[in-house]
């Protein structure tokens, strides 16, 4: 199987150890993935509250990209790491299948830019390609070192299970607490694991944006977790990036490693750490390095 | 082809109604009367003001034995308001009714055109086309089954109570047929009922004995129906008794044999309360369950696991009604009506997660909490937690898969009373901070909104608002290990934390698992909820398409108990009306095999939405039966060989028709009829 | 009447004891705004909320708005544009879809509230200083020139338009990004930039058609 990797903005540039992990994953499961080429920015959040069907067309221009890189192959997938991406990607998919009138300007559009867009594209998230294509028992396998005794705690957030993704329940998500599972990890079981981190409003509102994140640190570490797992660049940087402003504000000393699932899946599967970006983090995730052979990180 | 059909050649006399203004302000009818009056076969042709009233009937009467008329033809409303009106009067003046065929040219004519010329036009053309096919009319007879006075009821709560007692009240045979072991259905389950607040077991127990106790009434618990034949008046149908391992007529209820049960401590989830309790395998539903007998679960009895138990229960019965070795029995009826009342099932609360049910321990459903209330229920009428303590503070949750798009879209009708119910007794019980949390307070019925408001005297708290979530993470110390519930308070406008010791979450009804099973079963409908459906919504509300199946409860719909006992009595009296009658007349407009043309090819028999064509092996031939059929046409138009013919709706009568309708412009079909009429 | 009561003990959302007077008259009311956001895909389901507030109730950020998700549908089926446009709520909203999951009418709430975004831009509502619009018009005007959004420059862009001050407040957290490899001032650029804008301004020539 044959995919096509979008990683968007975020995974350039401050999500860098997202795209780093995950494509080192993928590369020691052997997913065969090319990189959409001259894919343009999503539109995330941000470009739908300026301009309805530039945000669609937009998104639908790495669709139909998509569709020409591959198209001779019978099934066009397309892993679309963030968050925000993957659910753009996935009501654009959506809507202009949807509705007919959107459809036609946005076709009649991409072919200004020499493209077409026929709503061929799957977009996967690649929690859903490990879980559903490579399979609980194949990474089970493919781990070295069992992160034996370490609690996680899964933060799945809202756009990766909100509102069209298929391949986890909407309230009560389970791959990523499985995945954890399977590389020999306790997954933490507590209430929050969807509840919204504050998006970009911890940069633009912090007085709204902080408690957002506060709150899901101190229920994660309530319920003993050892480290926050996420599948998303903006939650990584909200949860783990503000914990001084937090740690400020609130009164607390909360000290709470955050890492990107693939970062955790990459250390069980003994890939080296550099190649993880995880000197990226701001948080030292010592137990579970302590795990893991040869736990010496360079850090910032 | 002549078309003489029994009577001579056709000698038609036309009516075209003026119905008022409503016809005559758009149609030239006098142009009509006279246009009709050059059509072949035409003896009388007449306008008049309004045909259905008595004098227009008068004429018709009349004119057929002035002028020796043997069709008739209206030209007035629509079929559906006074096609029967005509029959009978052609009838009266001697004719065979439906010799009369009738035309609609108001509303799909006068009502729908404002030009009155092409309006007219239109008239005629189909006022030529009836003329053209009342020729090929036959004499069709009603054809009477006679009504066996036996009625069957399906399912033996309230609504099934109070119909066997009607009817055997009236002196005809009743079959109860109960799937449980006792009749009493939801209603034995409830503490008490809105808005009397009137114990449920002291009026519902009262009815139970007088089932069991009237001779006209045959009660078969822990029975089912397996298989259902034949049609209104005549029904076979085949019931199967399941082996509770007791004999029936001779257990008195003593219940010696539950306590010597070889299990000292009852282990397995009692159904009755709701899995609150304990039973052991030998058990009774309830105490006052009807008939007072118990019975064995062969899940669970160490008995038929292992044939090894020392059976104390069998030592303990000094009546020897104890039968380990009973088997399923079957038994058939005739009877000639059939009533279901299968009632409901609560919705199941997992399907609405964000609530919590199955995940934390102190989420209940209203019919656990009816339980917990009820004074012979698990916890002998104490509201506790599932961890023993009394609660400080409960919350209950309105609408519970109600009004959503995402489980059920209605409105079940019963949750705000029976909330409002549940709040007071929670309140008498425990004396705690009672929270409803509603989106509509929906309190129609007599008594109802009386009820509302001496629940607000109370001191009950209403928050109109549909909680989003029922939760355990603490945002204040009041709320560290406690059920938290985020709603937003939209009357008073704030969003609101409430942290509550107990949750109740008002669960809506929804049809049964087996809906469809059964009314695949019994030959009938389900609306699109799943509900059996009615014949109409307004004016039919418990019978069905099926004739002589009625049903009544809330098995047609959600509602209360008074709506049910209600619908009871109403379908008794449908059921009585056909009894009494003794005999139905089936419409003649039955479709029937041309034996000699039927090359068995066997495929109209799955198209019959109504289950009306067998196959006879022994001729090899298809055969559709008259009562059951309605005449919907469809086997008619499948047919390969063109070996079914429909009355009233023959080929002949169809091309003639066409054929007066398109002769205006030219276009002779010149089909199956010829046009040369034989003109006295 | 110009007398306030003395007293610190004022509620938020209240008075504190003088005299405003709030009615709202017919013609006071846009009658075409109902019509116009509903005017987004699946938008005809706005017009079936029965108020319930699941909406409000499941917003994580529904207590810090001055209307909830609930009053601002109410107040835009019955055409209170004003009120709407200049509240603060839109700009709270960050776009979690946990009202639009949990609605029992389906509504699509959050793209709602992306179509009342859109016109409180289109019309000048906001604040010119406040952070959420100032961020969207930026990524906007970013994306649109260069076909990716630089994290970088965009965010010392939103600062300049905002509140300048606020930088130095943010000078760790920035200065830890750029030490660990996750923030740089380099402009994200795509290659066919030229085809992106025809992709552009080739939805700007098709005719308005509503997205429905």
């Amino acid at each position: 199987m044959k995919y096509l990797y979008y990683p968007g903005c975020s995974l350039k540039c401050t999500g860098r150890a997202y795209e780093e992990s995950l494509l080192a994953v993928f590369k020691a499961l052997k997913i065969d993935y090319t990189e959409i080429e001259d894919w343009n920015c999503c539109g995330a959040t941000a470009y739908m509250a300026v301009d309805e069907v530039n945000a669609f067309s937009i998104a639908a221009r790495n669709l139909a990209l998509a569709e020409k890189q591959f198209e001779k192959e019978e099934e066009i997938q397309v892993i679309a790491p963030c968050a925000a991406c993957y659910m753009v990607l996935i009501k654009t998919m959506k809507y202009l299948n949807e509705s007919p009138a959107l459809k036609e300007k946005t076709v009649h559009a991409l072919k200004e830019a020499g493209l077409n867009f026929t709503g061929r594209v799957k977009v996967r998230h690649p929690l859903d390609v490990l879980i559903n294509d490579i399979g609980i028992e194949a990474i089970a396998k493919a781990k070295k070192h069992p992160l034996k005794g370490i609690k996680v705690a899964s933060y799945y957030g809202c756009q990766t299970v909100r509102p069209y993704s298929t391949f986890d329940d909407q309230r009560d998500p389970q791959t990523m607490d499985n995945l954890v599972k399977a590389l020999g990890a306790e997954p933490v079981d507590w209430p929050l694991k969807t509840r919204c981190c504050g998006g970009s409003l911890t940069g633009t509102v912090a007085e709204v944006g902080l408690p957002l994140s506060y709150i899901l640190l101190k229920e994660a570490a309530r319920h003993g977790a050892d480290v926050v797992v996420t599948a998303c660049p903006l939650c990584q940087f909200n949860l783990e990036c503000y914990q001084t402003d937090i740690n400020k504000k609130f009164n607390e000393d909360i000290n709470l490693p955050v890492m990107y699932f693939s970062q955790l899946m990459g250390l069980a599967m003994d890939i080296p750490q550099k190649e993880l970006g995880m000197q990226r983090l701001f948080v030292k995730p010592e137990k579970v390095l302590k795990t893991v052979k040869g736990g010496e990180p360079a850090y910032v | 082809m002549s078309s003489t059909n029994g009577n001579g050649s056709p000698r038609i006399g036309f009516y075209v109604c003026h119905c008022g203004h409503n016809i005559a302000s758009v149609v030239n009818v006098e142009e009509v009367q006279k246009f009709v009056a050059t059509l072949p076969g035409v003896i009388v042709s007449r306008d008049y003001k309004y045909m259905c009233s008595d004098p227009g009937q008068e004429l018709i009467q009349n004119d057929i034995k002035e002028f020796k008329l043997n069709r008739i033809v209206v030209a007035s409303c629509s079929p559906l308001l006074h096609e029967h009106t005509f029959r009978v009067a052609a009838e009266k003046g001697g004719l065979n009714p439906y010799y009369f065929h009738m035309i609609n040219i108001r509303e799909n004519v006068s009502w729908v055109n404002t030009d009155k010329v092409m309006a007219t036009e239109k008239a005629k053309d189909l006022a030529r086309a009836g003329i053209q096919r009342v020729f090929f009319h036959k004499p069709l007879i009603k054809k009477e089954v006679p009504i066996n006075p036996a009625v069957m009821i399906v399912g033996g709560g309230i609504a099934g109570i109070h119909a066997a007692l009607t009817i055997a009240n009236a002196g005809k045979r009743v079959y109860l047929v109960e799937r449980e072991a006792t009749i009493g259905g939801h209603m034995a389950m409830f503490d008490k009922t809105f808005p009397t607040l009137d114990c449920a077991a002291c009026i519902l127990t009262p009815k139970m004995s007088a089932v069991k106790n009237n001779p006209n009434i045959t009660l078969w618990t822990y029975a089912e129906v397996e298989k259902v034949e034949g049609f209104v008046g005549s029904y076979k149908a085949t019931v199967r008794h399941k082996p509770r391992y007791i004999k029936e007529d001779l257990c008195v209820g003593c219940m010696d044999c539950i306590d010597a049960c070889i299990y000292k401590e009852a282990k397995y989830p009692d159904e009755f309360n709701q899995g609150l309790s304990m039973r052991k395998p030998v058990y009774i539903p309830f105490p006052q369950a009807t008939p007072q007998v118990v019975l064995v679960d062969p899940e669970t009895c160490i008995d038929f696991k292992s044939r090894r138990c020392k059976k104390t229960c069998i030592e303990a019965c000094d009546r020897d009604a104890i039968d380990l070795h009973q088997i399923d029995t079957y038994e058939e009826i005739e009877v000639g009506t059939i009533i279901l009342s299968t009632g409901f099932k609560p919705f199941d609360a997992k399907r609405a997660p964000q609530y919590g049910y199955g995940k934390h321990q102190n989420v209940f459903t209203a019919l656990e909490v009816e339980r917990l209330v009820n004074a012979s229920g698990p916890t002998n009428g104490e509201v506790l937690t599932r961890d023993g303590k009394k609660p400080k503070s409960v919350g209950i949750i309105h609408c519970v898969g109600s009004r959503d798009a995402k489980t059920n879209k209605w409105c079940s009708r019963v949750c705000c009373m029976y909330s409002l119910k549940l709040a007071h007794l929670i309140k008498e019980h425990t004396d705690a901070e009672v929270y409803n949390f509603y989106i509509d307070m929906r309190t129609p019925g007599k008594g109802y909104e009386e009820f509302y408001d001496k629940l607000l005297k109370e001191g009950v708290h209403f928050i109109r608002g549909r909680v989003a979530e029922v939760t355990d993470w603490a945002l204040m110390p009041e709320e560290k290990d406690r059920l938290t519930i985020r709603v937003e308070d939209t009357l008073i406008g704030t969003v609101r934390r409430i942290p509550v010791d107990m949750v109740v979450l008002a669960t809506g009804l929804v049809p049964r698992d087996d809906a469809q099973e059964i009314r695949r079963m019994f030959n009938i409908s389900c609306s699109n909820e799943g509900f059996f459906l009615e014949r109409h919504p307004k004016l039919a509300p418990v019978s069905t398409f099926t004739d002589g199946i009625f049903i009544a409860g809330a098995c047609q719909g959600p509602k209360d108990i008074p709506d049910s006992v209600a619908q009871a009595g109403a379908a008794a009296a449908e059921a009585l009306s056909l009894i009494c009658a003794g005999k139905i007349e089936l419409e003649p407009n039955t479709a029937q095999i041309i034996e000699k043309d039927c090359s068995g090819c066997k495929s109209c028999i799955p198209l019959c939405p109504y289950s009306a064509i067998t196959f006879k092996d022994d001729i090899q031939k298809a055969y559709i039966n008259e009562a059951l059929c309605k005449g919907c046409g469809t086997c008619v138009a499948a047919c390969p060989s063109g070996s079914i013919i429909q009355n009233l709706f023959e080929d002949e009568e169809i091309f003639s028709e066409i054929d007066g309708l398109l002769k205006f412009a030219g276009l002779e079909t010149g089909a199956l009829c010829s046009t040369e009429m034989e003109v006295q | 009447m110009d007398k306030t009561i003395e007293s610190k003990k004022f509620a938020p959302g209240s008075n504190g004891g003088s005299i405003r007077r709030t009615i709202k008259y017919e013609n006071e009311l846009d009658k075409n705004f109902a019509k116009k956001i509903a005017d987004i895909a699946h938008g005809e389901a706005m017009y079936n909320c029965i108020q319930c507030g699941t909406c409000s109730a499941t917003c994580p950020v529904s207590h810090y708005m001055d209307f909830t998700p609930r009053k601002i549908i109410a107040m835009v089926r019955e055409g209170f544009k004003d009120e709407v446009l200049s509240s603060s709520t839109v700009w709270m909203c960050a776009s979690c879809y946990s009202c639009t999951v949990e609605c029992p009418k389906e509504i699509k709430i959050t793209d709602v509230m992306y179509a009342l975004k859109r016109e409180a831009i289109a019309g000048g509502y906001y604040p010119k200083h406040f952070p959420t619009p100032a961020l969207a018009t930026s990524f906007f005007d970013q994306v649109k020139k260069n076909g990716r959004s630089s994290e970088g420059p965009l965010l010392v862009k939103v600062f300049l338009k905002t509140n300048p001050f606020k930088m130095f407040g943010n000078a760790l957290l920035g200065w830890k990004l750029w030490k660990t490899g996750r923030m740089s001032m380099k402009s994200e650029k795509i290659k066919d930039r030229k085809g992106f804008a025809k992709l552009l301004n080739g939805l700007d020539k098709v005719k308005e058609v509503a997205v429905k």
